[in-house]
């Protein structure tokens, strides 16, 4: 009897034990954050979005990357930015058009002139439906659509990172920012493929299509 | 021995104190004192804080309702203290249970008659009371059955609230339907507030004006508010929504009818690119394409 109630005390711990690592890991495993390169009083952020990581734990994820001072592909969400400096940002857009689901989203806001450049051309507002994915900081009220690249372009982009002879749309646009804190920002284009209203997987795991801006 | 109403003791002891006399007068004098305490100095501090029409409605539901509460706290409270400190175990007793209880029909008919009355009467009451004030502030689906008066409704804004994963946007059906991630309205003005969701449950929640709808896709979720002082509020979301839930927030104002004109054109003219990508106003939408999620 007293080497039954053993038997089942150590497999509770250990379960207990289990699901404690588990979540404990759930909550503490972020991504690491990437510093913008600043030069000259003003710094420079640099991305690219891909149709589908192609890499482990989750190949076929569309994600944001970014790239740090020496050009290297980081698989981050989390940037940090100096306080008060004009930031620029260059978005290398790979992935194909799905749609806003709010055409709101279409506007460009929050931006220096409240403009950005889409392949060379400034412009306020795209079309809705060309929209790949979004830039958005809702706490700054910064947010920029990303055009997608035509459906039958040829030499898609299939595994991240992309390289610039592969078919892609370049956006810019420079942005304040404001005092130190800790901003979330998102896609705001449903483009988590086969998931609940294309709104899961990556669409709900720091590190793909959301994490945050770090201001200090 | 029963313990309410108990009059003597067995042969050769001291009679029985009458304890149901007792634990009456203990528990109408804590009444008589607590109650007011509780309506005028803790009443003026029990949320929400009257900033809306509907807030008012809300603090005096919830004034009444903790006045009301109290007697019946009280007893359990003077009545749980009596037996404490009266029928306790002291040192020396022998350990000696009680005769079997009964029923005391008396004290039963009166127990569930009070109860019953107030639990029907506060149904009621507040019944009458989300009737009459056109919801109290609580999301009436999509054919409100408790309206504000005609004049004041021909009077009202409508205001649609749009919630998406994890961001809030306000359309104005009378200014061209244009769309904005910023909530103001006029004060002293009935809002109706169309409440609908473009992607999963979520609930719009402006607790400093004490109005709060859940946002069901494909749901036209009526409420209304009016608010009574300029003042900036708390909008929040809550219904748990996924990742980005708990920043699902943004700031609303209450302005003056010319502050409000003056913004509203401003929106008007900073979202009139865009105005033209959104689909006509409705109650609804169903957002179409969803290609990549398929």
């Amino acid at each position: 009897m007293r080497g039954r109630i053993a038997g089942i005390g150590g497999v509770l711990a250990v379960l207990i034990v289990l699901v404690v690592l588990y979540f404990g890991d759930f909550l503490t495993n972020a991504p690491p954050a990437l510093s913008a390169p600043v030069q000259n009083g003003s710094a420079r952020l640099t991305l690219q979005t891909v149709a589908s990581f192609g890499h482990s734990p989750a190949p076929d994820w569309v994600s944001y990357l970014a790239q740090d001072s020496g050009g290297h592909w980081h698989h981050t969400t989390i940037y940090k930015l100096p306080a008060h400096t004009l930031v620029t940002v260059t978005i290398y857009q790979f992935d194909t058009a799905t749609g806003l689901r709010n055409p709101f989203l279409a506007q460009v806001r929050g931006t220096q002139s409240g403009v950005a450049t889409f392949d060379g051309k400034t412009e306020p507002v795209i079309n809705a439906d060309d929209a790949s994915h979004t830039f958005t900081v809702p706490d700054l009220g910064i947010s920029v659509p990303l055009p997608g690249v035509a459906d039958d372009a040829k030499n898609q982009c299939s595994a991240a990172p992309c390289t610039p002879d592969q078919a892609h749309t370049t956006i810019t646009f420079s942005f304040m920012t404001p005092g130190p804190g800790t901003y979330r920002w998102q896609c705001f284009v449903p483009c988590a493929l086969k998931t609940y209203f294309g709104n899961g997987g990556p669409m709900q795991t720091i590190g793909w299509m959301s994490g945050q801006l770090v201001v200090e | 021995m029963s313990a309410l109403g108990a009059t003597g003791g067995p042969a050769g002891t001291a009679p029985e104190p009458r304890h149901g006399r007792r634990i009456f007068a203990i528990w109408l004098v804590a009444t008589v004192i607590v109650v007011p305490l509780v309506i005028w100095v803790v009443g003026p501090h029990i949320p929400p804080v009257r900033n809306s029409q509907q807030a008012n409605d809300q603090h005096a539901v919830n004034v009444v309702l903790a006045a009301l509460a109290m007697p019946v706290l009280l007893f359990i409270w003077v009545y749980f203290g009596y037996a404490i400190a009266v029928w306790r175990q002291r040192p020396g007793d022998a350990a000696v249970d009680g005769p079997p209880i009964e029923g005391n029909p008396r004290i039963q008919l009166t127990w569930l008659a009070l109860t019953s009355v107030l639990v029907l009467g506060l149904a009621v009451y507040g019944s009458v009371d989300l009737l009459t004030k056109a919801g109290a502030g609580g999301g009436e689906g999509p054919n409100p059955i408790a309206k504000p008066s005609p004049a004041a409704l021909r009077n009202a804004l409508q205001v649609q609230v749009i919630g998406q994963q994890w961001l809030w946007t306000f359309r104005y059906p009378s200014y061209g339907g244009v769309e904005t991630p910023y909530l103001e309205i006029p004060v002293n003005r009935t809002i109706v507030l169309h409440v609908t969701s473009l992607d999963v449950a979520h609930s719009f929640w402006a607790y400093e004006l004490a109005v709060k709808a859940d946002a069901i896709p494909g749901n036209d979720n009526v409420a209304y508010v009016t608010a009574t002082k300029t003042r900036s509020f708390q909008i929040r979301c809550a219904e748990l929504c996924g990742l980005w839930h708990g920043h699902m927030n943004t700031t609303g104002q209450v302005v003056s009818d010319s502050d409000f004109a003056t913004w509203i054109a401003q929106q008007q003219s900073q979202y009139s690119g865009v105005t033209k990508e959104l689909p006509p106003y409705s109650h609804v939408y169903y957002p179409q394409p969803i290609r990549r999620a398929g």
